[in-house]
């Protein structure tokens, strides 16, 4: 950031030469053009040099940088609000989230965290309470693996006009690296009493989530990469817990100390937040796996689309294990067939299905169901309902529908399958 | 595939996280240093609801009071509701207090008061976290309490008494008893 942007590094001086812009050559338009920089600027360019810029066969284009870059043309974003952004499913493809895409969920906001000053405690119920640095962590045996991570908060409805982004955004997928926090558990020696280990975060929520000791030696890790590179600061730079198939907040980012207990914390945010109503007026706690769910991403709200063939593809996911089938509808539920999955399918992973469907243009409901390796199948709205007595809050995954209007227009079914 | 399978060997034993690699791993590997008691002692701030964590000191409804009006009411309202942010204490106009239902309150829904004072030292107030001493702390939790019913205001809240404060919500509480399988739950 610190150097001037060259102009002999921008597009337009590499596809025109300066002597032809400075040679009195007649104007014929104004474009913008990116720099190298990505700053858009204006350009005056003569009838001659236009040709070329629009065909790029005809000169050399950019030369190689230091950081790839987007596509101009190509705009994806996360929707922000106060305390979190989401993941925009329906502008991405296959089962990877960008890692600049992934979603945000912050208690107070994203810390900046100098990894030289920054270390991980290790102490309570333990033989030897222990220190590491992040140069540490690396020296321990990297193991990677790609799983989603999803906020259990991650369900909106009751409109037509909400996209898969702004109804299930909250939940994405990388690559993670880090190491198995069992190997940490026994360089500390875990003692045999303690049942769970508080995580606690540098941020200045200071986060804490209580943890059952046996996901901590079941599959647990300290990740501080993600998708090959370092961890972004918003997910945790210099490093966060990882616990695969539950929910997000549980994934403690910017961990700087797990201490080992015989009994549960009782952190705020395991009792007056991430916790639901359910049948009898009770309160659910510690609810932490994330249930199956799918959603079509594509058709969806806001696209249009043309009667014949259409790929109805999508994403479908559960924290306990790896999806077996995924049905799609396209009447509305009262057929149901299988959709293609598209390898690979991951233990507690975002799974990508596919499924061709010729549209005859009469106006219809498509919707997709998630059934993974319990044997649990997604629910409907009405389902979860029932067992809930309300009708939204954390893990709520029912089956979304996509209402298709005879114009091609497509637009949420807010009450999918009731 | 290979990723999978490393971590279906790893699955559930401690033991078998090494049975993963190639060559066997040693007892430890001696990365990291020992953890010093100050170190340990500056950062271990939580508090458990059997009151282990919670340090000497004491708080008053009446220093609470003051405080809660210097400190907390711009985001949560004069009385511990209508205010831009989460409603703390039960009030009984339906929908006041912004991005938080009307009945999720301390005195609704949360099920330790040890709780109060582990959230209130290490996350409030919100711009500036961390600032209060024991004892104002103790006098929020014990104003917070009486406001939503709990204590009567003549409690003094020490690590000794918060402890003891048996809060309304919690005989709401269960755990998870999802276990995947066709059932909804």
């Amino acid at each position: 950031m610190k150097s001037t942007p060259s102009t002999d590094n921008t597009p337009g001086s590499n596809k025109i030469k300066r002597r032809t812009l400075l040679g009195g050559a007649a104007t014929a338009a104004v474009v913008l053009v990116q720099t190298a920089f990505g700053k858009m600027v204006q350009r005056a360019v003569p009838e001659a040099a236009l040709k070329s810029l629009i065909d790029p066969t005809h000169t050399p284009g950019t030369p190689p940088g230091k950081v790839g870059t987007r596509s101009p043309f190509e705009k994806p974003v996360k929707k922000a609000s106060d305390i979190s952004s989401r993941t925009p499913l329906q502008d991405l493809y296959g089962m990877l989230t960008p890692s600049d895409l992934h979603f945000e969920r912050n208690h107070a906001g994203v810390p900046e965290i100098d990894p030289s000053q920054h270390k991980l405690v290790l102490h309570g119920m333990v033989n030897k309470p222990m220190v590491f640095t992040l140069a540490d962590l690396k020296r321990f045996p990297s193991v990677s693996r790609i799983c989603f991570i999803e906020c259990s908060g991650n369900y909106r409805g009751g409109r037509e006009d909400l996209s898969p982004q702004e109804i299930a955004g909250l939940t994405s997928q990388s690559e993670w690296t880090g190491v198995m926090l069992a190997t940490l558990f026994r360089e500390v020696g875990v003692k045999s009493g303690a049942t769970w280990f508080l995580a606690e975060g540098s941020d200045a929520a200071v986060m804490t989530r209580s943890v059952p000791v046996a996901k901590g030696w079941e599959d647990a890790m300290v990740v501080y990469a993600q998708n090959g590179e370092a961890i972004r600061p918003e997910q945790g730079y210099p490093f966060r817990l990882l616990l695969p198939g539950w929910e997000g907040n549980t994934s403690v980012k910017w961990l700087r100390r797990i201490e080992l207990s015989d009994q549960p914390f009782m952190t705020r945010e395991e009792t007056s937040k991430y916790t639901e109503p359910v049948a009898g007026g009770k309160i659910r706690q510690f609810s932490f796996v994330m249930d199956a769910r799918s959603i079509i991403t594509f058709p969806a709200y806001p696209v249009h689309v043309e009667r014949g063939w259409i790929e109805i593809r999508g994403l479908a996911w559960s924290g306990r294990g790896k999806i077996v089938t995924v049905e799609v509808s396209t009447d509305g539920g009262k057929h149901w067939q299988a959709a293609k999955l598209q390898e690979p399918v991951l233990d507690k992973a975002h799974t990508y299905f596919r499924y061709l469907w010729q549209w005859n243009g009469e106006e219809t409901v498509i919707m997709s169901r998630a059934v993974d390796e319990t044997g649990y199948t997604q629910p409907f709205l009405r389902q979860l309902k029932e067992v809930r007595g309300t009708a939204g809050g954390y893990h709520f995954n029912p089956v979304t529908g996509w209402h298709i209007r005879r114009d091609g227009d497509v637009v949420l079914q807010p009450d999918s399958g009731t | 595939m290979v990723i999978s399978c490393v971590l279906m060997l790893n699955a559930c034993s401690p033991d078998r996280a090494k049975d993963a690699d190639t060559t066997a791993w040693p007892s430890h590997f001696g990365f990291g240093r020992a953890a010093s008691d100050e170190e340990i002692a500056a950062w271990d701030i939580d508090v458990r609801p059997d009151g282990l964590g919670l340090p000497a000191g004491s708080g008053t409804v009446l220093r609470g009071r003051a405080l809660y009006q210097v400190r907390c009411a711009r985001c949560h309202g004069a009385s511990g509701w209508g205010g831009p942010y989460m409603a703390l204490v039960e009030h009984t106009e339906p929908g006041v207090g912004k991005g938080e239902r009307a009945d999720k309150t301390i005195g609704s829904y949360w099920p330790y008061a040890t709780t109060l004072y582990d959230y209130i030292h290490r996350a409030m107030p919100y711009d500036s976290a961390g600032i209060l001493s024991p004892d104002e702390v103790y006098s929020v939790t014990a104003w917070l309490l009486h406001a939503n019913g709990i204590i009567d205001s003549t409690t003094v809240l020490t690590a000794e008494t918060l402890p003891r404060v048996a809060m309304p919500a919690q005989p709401l509480f269960i755990p998870d008893d999802r276990r995947g399988g066709a059932e909804v739950r």
